[in-house]
């Protein structure tokens, strides 16, 4: 059993759906996860449908959703400060340092990350890649496991298959709620499949696209 | 926000004529307009708290959408596809382009105070 799980994403709704069930797997066999969030999403286009937030409201409105939804998944939260859109332009090595400092505090025995190159946010890919650095700056006696998850379009051509694919149907109702609570980013897709009494129509396209949580078990030999 | 009306507008407009403010101007298409879209490029500027100081300010109707242009001293800011308003508590002029899912495609703002950073 893990020993205390860490999810580092840039957004708020990244850890919503990316590892929602994944998060609420840890949760439910008593694991202690928290959630490293790198920005409040100051630059979102997605305002609300109809729109109740301005590029000048959005951040505080982003940081209430994000720990309504911390709080659904029943997660630590610790926002990391930076800004939205700009991550892939911050030094590398601060990042990464910033982050072990926090990495070696918490001793995680798995930290969750995106994919570098392979997350297509800039944020998601330079995020990733801070934190898969921070992790490689760690002592290999003391390291913890780093999940990547891949989301591109291409990503099974070309770095495979992930090696760790969580069935995390029993959740979906909890992750449906977390990604619910970011009502300005999400409002626009819930309403596609949200029916007149708030039931969701659960077809098997998104049962397939929100039900399986995939990752790759990072590599630090290569 | 709130639908633009010019008059409201271009009064507000005028307040700012002749004093040093600081502008966020921005456009944007998505950051996964082609993650979506293989035929899309993503396309995206902007520029918050550049401190400038304009001597005309005009907003122009054109069919349901307006435009903005400032005139500088040695230049001009410009932004297309505004449909809605807000002035903040805090005198911010805010004016935003949404598309038809409420999705921000071009921003413009105004204000004698910087922008939160």
């Amino acid at each position: 059993m893990e020993k205390h799980v860490v999810v580092i994403y840039p957004h708020p709704d990244d850890e919503s759906f990316g590892a929602a069930g994944t998060i609420t797997q840890f949760r439910k066999q008593g694991v202690p996860v928290t959630y490293l969030c790198g920005t409040l999403g100051e630059m979102g286009r997605n305002m609300g449908t109809p729109p109740f937030a301005n590029r000048e409201s959005l951040p505080e409105i982003r940081k209430e959703e994000l720990v309504k939804a911390c709080n659904v998944l029943d997660v630590e939260l610790k926002m990391l400060g930076y800004r939205d859109k700009t991550m892939e332009y911050e030094d590398r090595g601060e990042v990464a340092a910033h982050l072990k400092g926090i990495l070696e505090e918490i001793q995680p025995s798995l930290v969750i990350t995106h994919y570098p190159d392979h997350a297509v946010h800039p944020d998601h890919n330079a995020l990733g890649a801070a934190a898969i650095e921070a992790v490689r700056l760690i002592n290999p006696e003391k390291r913890p496991t780093v999940w990547a998850q891949a989301i591109t379009n291409t990503y099974y051509e070309e770095i495979g298959i992930p090696d760790i694919s969580n069935d995390i149907t029993h959740y979906f109702d909890t992750k449906m709620e977390a990604i619910s609570a970011h009502s300005s980013q999400v409002d626009g897709i819930l309403s596609q499949f949200t029916q007149k009494d708030g039931e969701y129509i659960i077809n098997e396209d998104i049962k397939e696209r929100f039900s399986t949580e995939q990752f790759f078990t990072w590599n630090f030999e290569d | 926000m709130k639908t633009i009306d010019s008059n409201e507008v271009q009064e507000i407009l005028n307040d700012f004529v002749e004093k040093d403010v600081y502008i966020h101007l921005e456009t944007t298409n998505g950051a996964y307009a082609s993650h979506l879209d293989e035929n899309a490029y993503n396309v995206g500027a902007y520029i918050r708290n550049a401190q400038v100081s304009f001597n005309q300010a005009k907003i122009i109707k054109d069919d349901k959408i307006y435009r903005v242009g400032l005139k500088l001293e040695m230049g001009w800011i410009y932004a297309e596809g505004l449909t809605d308003w807000e002035l903040t508590e805090k005198k911010e002029l805010l004016l935003a382009g949404h598309d038809r899912n409420g999705r921000l495609m071009v921003a413009l703002e105004i204000s004698e105070v910087p922008f939160q950073y």
